[in-house]
Formats: C-alpha cells, sequence, structure tokens
C-alpha cells in the first residue's frame, strides 16, 4: 500500500502537466494555469487518471493525490508519527524538495483531555514530530514554522474515542493557502 | 436554600441579559453558622433590595444557614429595637439589620448593623452613601464584612471573575462580579481565547489570543480597552502568569523548539530563559513571595509539578503520585498548590499541601481544568464539562462545599479569580 501510494504520487508529480481528476463537489481554487479546470467527470477511478495534455491542475488540493492529505492522526499521549501516515509525510517531503519556493506550517492539535496549556505544548511537540520527519527526507527545517492549536481548535467537536482519535493530529498548510 | 435559590432565580431575571452565571450549590458539609438578615427598611422601593444579595453571598458560601425572617414587623432599624430573645428561640447567632434612606441629592445612606445573638452585643456597623446603581456592590461589602468578622477570614463577594465563552465559533473573554452577575464582555475573537490572568492590581489581564492564526500573550488594560502584545516570537506564545508586583510574566515560548519557561516584562521586552531542558516546560505560577514559580514539566517522562526559584537553578519534584499532574496554581498564602490530576482517565482538581506532601482530590468531574483560588484562599473557582459542555465550578478548599456556576450562554472555560479590591 506504501509503495502505491508513493508511485502515485510520484506519478502526479511527474505528470505536473497533465491533467487532475476532479471529483464532484470539491471546490478547486487553484488558478496557476489560468485555464478552467475540466468539467467534473464523474466518478472515475482516481487510480487511472486520464491524460488532458495542456490542463494542470494543483497536486495539493487534488483530492486524487496524496499531497492533498494534510492531516497525520496521533495515538493518545503520543508525538510518534505512525507507519501509516509516513507516506502522506513522504510526500509532502518531496513535493517542498522539489518546489523550492514552497513553505509550511504544521499545526499541531491534541483531544481535549488534560490542561489546555500542557496540550499546546502536547501539540507544538506533534508538529515537531513531523517537521523532523520532513527535514531528515531534506526539507530545510528554515521552511517549516511549526505551531500548536492544543484542544482548541477539534476537527470533530464530539466527546468520545472516535472524535478524540480526529482531534490528536498535526495539519500541514502550505504559506498562501 | 430554595429561598436563596429563589432569590437567585429573580435575581437573574431583574437582571436579564446581563447575569450570564447563576450559582448553584451542589453540596455542603460541617456546621453552618445561623444568621438573620432580615429585610433592609426602605429597601423595596429602590432598584436593588440589599439584604437579598447579602443573603445570596453569605449563603452559597455553604458557611452559612438563613434563619427565616418572613413576618417580622415591624423591622428593627435600631439596635434598641431588636428582640434579642426572639431572635435566640429561632436559633439565630448573628442577626443583621439595616435600612437606607434617600438623600437630597439623588443617594442614597445605607446602613446596617450585624449583632451577636447570644451576647446582645454589636459586632458591627457601617453606613455608606452611594448612588442607587452602587447597590449592589455595597451589598457585597456589607457581606464581605458579615464574613470577616464571622468567620475571621476576607469576603472575597466584592471581587471580579473572568472567563471564555464559546458561542459556536465566537470566543469571548468575560469579566463578571464573583456572583455571575454584571457579566461583560471585554474582548471578543473568532479565534481562541486561553489562559485569561489578572494583574495584581486587577487592571489588567493577560491571555494567550489566537487571533494571529497562533498562540500570542497579549495584556489588555481593563479601563482603557487598550491591548499590548507582550509575547509574539517564532512558535507558541502562551501560559502567562503575573509575578506578585506585576512587574513581570511568567510565560511559556516555544521559540527554540520545545515549550520552556521565560520571564518577560509586564510590557514586552526580550525574554530571558528560565528552564533548559529537553522536555516540556509549562503552566507557571509565582509563589506570592514572587520567589519561586511552580510550573508542569515532563522531564522525568511523565508530567509533574516542580518548583524552582525565580533565579533559575535546578527543579524540585512536588508530585510523585500518578502518571499526570498538571497546572499548578499557587494558594494566596502560599502554602498549598492547587492542579489538575489524572487517575483512571478522569480529570480532577486537587490540592498538595506544600509542608506535608498531603494531596486531597477535591472535586468528582472527569475532566475538570484550570483551578483558580479566590484572593482569599477559601475557594477554588475551575472548569469542569458538564454534558460535553465547558461549565464553571467551585469548591471550598476543604472540599467541603462544591458550587456550580450555571451558565445560560455556550461553553464556559479557563477561569481567573481576581485579586481583591484595593481599598
Amino acid at each position: 500500500m506504501k509503495k502505491v501510494l508513493i508511485s502515485l504520487a510520484l506519478a502526479s508529480l511527474l505528470a505536473a502537466c497533465g491533467s487532475q481528476e476532479v471529483k464532484k463537489d470539491v471546490p478547486v481554487a487553484d488558478r496557476t494555469t489560468g485555464t478552467q479546470q475540466p468539467a467534473p467527470t464523474g466518478t472515475t477511478s482516481t487510480t487511472t487518471p486520464t491524460q488532458q495534455p495542456g490542463i494542470a491542475g494543483n497536486p495539493l488540493k487534488d483530492p486524487a493525490n496524496i499531497l492533498s492529505k494534510r492531516s497525520v492522526y496521533f495515538d493518545f499521549d503520543s508525538n510518534a508519527v505512525k507507519d501509516e501516515f509516513r507516506p502522506v509525510v513522504q510526500a509532502h517531503s518531496k513535493y517542498m524538495v522539489d518546489k523550492k519556493d514552497s513553505n509550511i506550517r504544521i499545526e499541531g492539535n491534541c483531544d481535549e483531555r488534560g490542561s489546555r496549556e500542557y496540550n499546546l505544548a502536547l501539540g507544538q511537540r506533534r508538529a515537531e514530530a513531523v517537521k523532523k520527519t520532513m527535514t531528515v527526507l531534506g526539507v530545510a527545517e528554515s521552511r517549516i514554522e511549526t505551531v500548536s492549536f492544543g484542544e482548541e481548535k477539534p476537527a470533530n467537536a464530539g466527546h468520545d474515542e472516535a472524535a478524540w482519535a480526529q482531534n490528536r493530529r498535526a495539519d500541514i498548510k502550505y504559506a498562501g493557502e | 436554600m430554595k429561598r436563596i435559590l429563589l432569590a437567585l432565580l429573580l435575581l437573574a431575571c431583574a437582571l436579564a441579559a446581563r447575569a450570564q452565571l447563576t450559582i448553584d450549590i451542589t453540596t455542603s458539609g460541617g456546621r453552618q453558622i445561623p444568621v438573620a438578615i432580615l429585610p433592609f427598611a426602605g429597601e423595596a422601593s429602590q432598584p436593588q433590595a440589599v439584604s437579598t444579595v447579602v443573603s445570596a453571598d453569605l449563603g452559597r458560601t455553604g458557611l452559612f444557614r438563613l434563619v427565616n425572617t418572613v413576618g417580622v414587623s415591624p423591622l428593627p432599624t435600631e439596635p434598641s429595637e431588636v428582640n434579642f430573645v426572639d431572635w435566640q428561640s429561632r436559633s439565630a447567632e448573628a442577626l443583621v439589620i439595616g435600612k437606607i434612606e434617600p438623600q437630597a441629592d439623588g443617594r442614597v445612606e445605607v446602613r446596617f448593623r450585624l449583632f451577636d445573638v447570644a451576647k446582645q452585643a454589636q459586632l458591627a456597623s457601617f453606613s455608606y452613601v452611594v448612588a442607587p446603581a452602587q447597590l449592589r456592590a455595597t451589598a457585597h461589602r456589607i457581606a464581605d464584612v458579615i464574613y470577616e468578622k464571622l468567620t475571621g477570614e476576607k469576603g472575597v463577594f466584592s471581587t471580579k471573575i473572568t472567563y471564555v465563552v464559546k458561542k459556536g465559533t465566537r470566543f469571548e473573554l468575560q469579566v463578571s462580579d464573583a456572583d455571575g452577575a454584571n457579566a461583560q464582555t471585554v474582548l471578543a475573537s473568532n479565534e481562541p481565547i486561553i489562559s485569561p490572568a489578572w494583574s495584581p492590581d486587577a487592571s489588567r489581564i493577560a491571555y494567550v489570543s489566537f487571533d494571529q492564526k497562533k498562540p500570542v500573550v497579549v495584556v489588555q488594560n481593563l479601563a482603557q480597552g487598550t491591548t499590548r502584545v507582550v509575547a509574539n516570537f517564532r512558535g507558541n506564545n502562551s501560559a502567562p502568569a503575573w509575578s506578585p508586583d506585576g512587574s513581570t510574566l511568567a510565560v511559556t515560548l516555544t521559540r527554540d523548539d520545545i515549550a520552556q519557561l521565560y520571564l518577560i516584562g509586564a510590557n514586552g521586552g526580550e525574554p530571558r530563559r528560565l528552564t533548559t531542558t529537553p522536555a516540556i516546560d509549562t503552566e507557571p505560577s509565582f509563589s506570592p513571595d514572587g520567589k519561586s514559580i511552580a510550573f508542569t514539566s515532563d522531564r522525568g517522562g511523565s508530567p509533574q509539578v516542580y518548583r524552582m526559584s525565580v533565579e533559575g537553578g535546578p527543579a524540585q519534584r512536588l508530585t510523585f503520585e500518578g502518571t499526570y499532574n498538571v497546572r499548578p496554581r499557587y494558594s494566596p498564602d502560599g502554602k498549598t498548590i492547587a492542579f489538575v490530576q489524572r487517575d483512571a482517565g478522569r480529570y480532577r482538581i486537587a490540592v498538595l499541601e506544600l509542608s506535608t506532601g498531603q494531596v486531597t482530590v477535591l472535586t468528582d468531574g472527569t475532566l475538570d481544568d484550570s483551578p483558580s483560588f479566590a484572593p482569599n484562599g477559601k475557594i477554588i473557582l475551575y472548569e469542569t464539562s458538564v454534558g460535553g459542555r465547558g461549565q464553571l465550578a467551585a469548591v471550598s478548599s476543604d472540599g467541603r462545599v462544591r458550587q456550580r456556576l450555571v451558565s445560560s450562554a455556550g461553553d464556559v472555560r479557563d477561569p481567573a479569580w481576581g485579586p481583591l479590591p484595593t481599598q
């Protein structure tokens, strides 16, 4: 699975000038090529992008591209980047190595349990853990800012383990987004 | 009890939208001093019934039993008019009488007297001339006098509290009287606001704003409404704690990657690093003498409460039970520290007696957080969770009396109890 995702990511990067499949109801804000996105073509499998030369999408926004995945989720009381999220971190690292003018901010988050300020520090540690992985993969440290929102910006407002699991995360945001 | 709640309810209605919080005593224990608080003569024609506020103040401490005063007529306003034998038969140990008289200039004179019923002796007598709009504040001052005379401790009825209310995606920093009345929004934002902390002179509140899409420490002057960014360095800036002299803030910064403690001037400037560890150091609290700082650190593998000199140097670990003891706050006398303890997945407020190391868990919630001592050290205000919603609650520092501050609006969190008013 990991390999598939990586090769998919690489394929997307290599096919940077190729078109992307655009899923229905996914807003596409990128207009870098000055060309309109093709009209949605239904629910074509995302693993077989059709080639439409001359029409470029933004891989960071393309739901078919692993680069559109921005969140790394953590276990309770942990800041270890789990194996299942390494492909996401690797894909963004590769993208940044290739795209030298890109900068990111990594935002660490926690679930609501425990004190607000200690959670703020824990969220920072999660953001730092992702940053460390990316610098090992060749991204200059100066291009990554880390901040924490602690427990203040839950992705899921619920109060059970399912919600908490979605809130223990680090989000990757590109400058200008 | 029913009377107090009814009085509070009426009060809440009278104050309409301004009253954000009402107070409900959830448990009480131990001996209560029976006190009779008579209606003040002439208060019925005033915008605020003083005796109602005094009764509510004393009643919700859990330390007093309010003796029934129904049917007393005429109301005594002078010592010579008091029938002490009657009050003894009603088992009152203390009696409060008063009157309110309009003055020619539109103000009113409020007189009150406190008696020891058994000794038939006057314990206190005061008179205030105030604007009718100040009657509520005057009632809190009267309650402070009564509380101090009967318990030997300072009353905190004239103090203020601050807390954050989350309404949907909007965050409001509010300041209210200690009884929840007169709530005012001093800051509103669509980004989170956390960790409000009163300056020792009550003129300013430091807090953490996320308006810049990251945590930044801001100090707001309450009277002027002006704000000053005190710490906005690379990474996170948070956890402001005032030094007792108001000159310095201890803050947590991640400018050197991991959360560490720094000291910075209350107006900003260059921070001085206080801790140098590869671990999280945060949640500082100054000791009342200004010499020590208690804080949370996970340098030992789990987050625990430590203490160090404000001059730097080694830290001493203070908590040892369990794997999660955080958010320390010194009591006003410096003898105990309140903190949050996790036990079997539940987060509760506990106190540590520094001289003995004895830890006592005071609350029974599941997600209790943010303990804050009243300036007399007798009550701890904290955040609890009721049905997934943040609410404020208070517990006496001996654990006997619990109160819940019931809010009509949104999620209420992160309370901080203000200092005693300067005389």
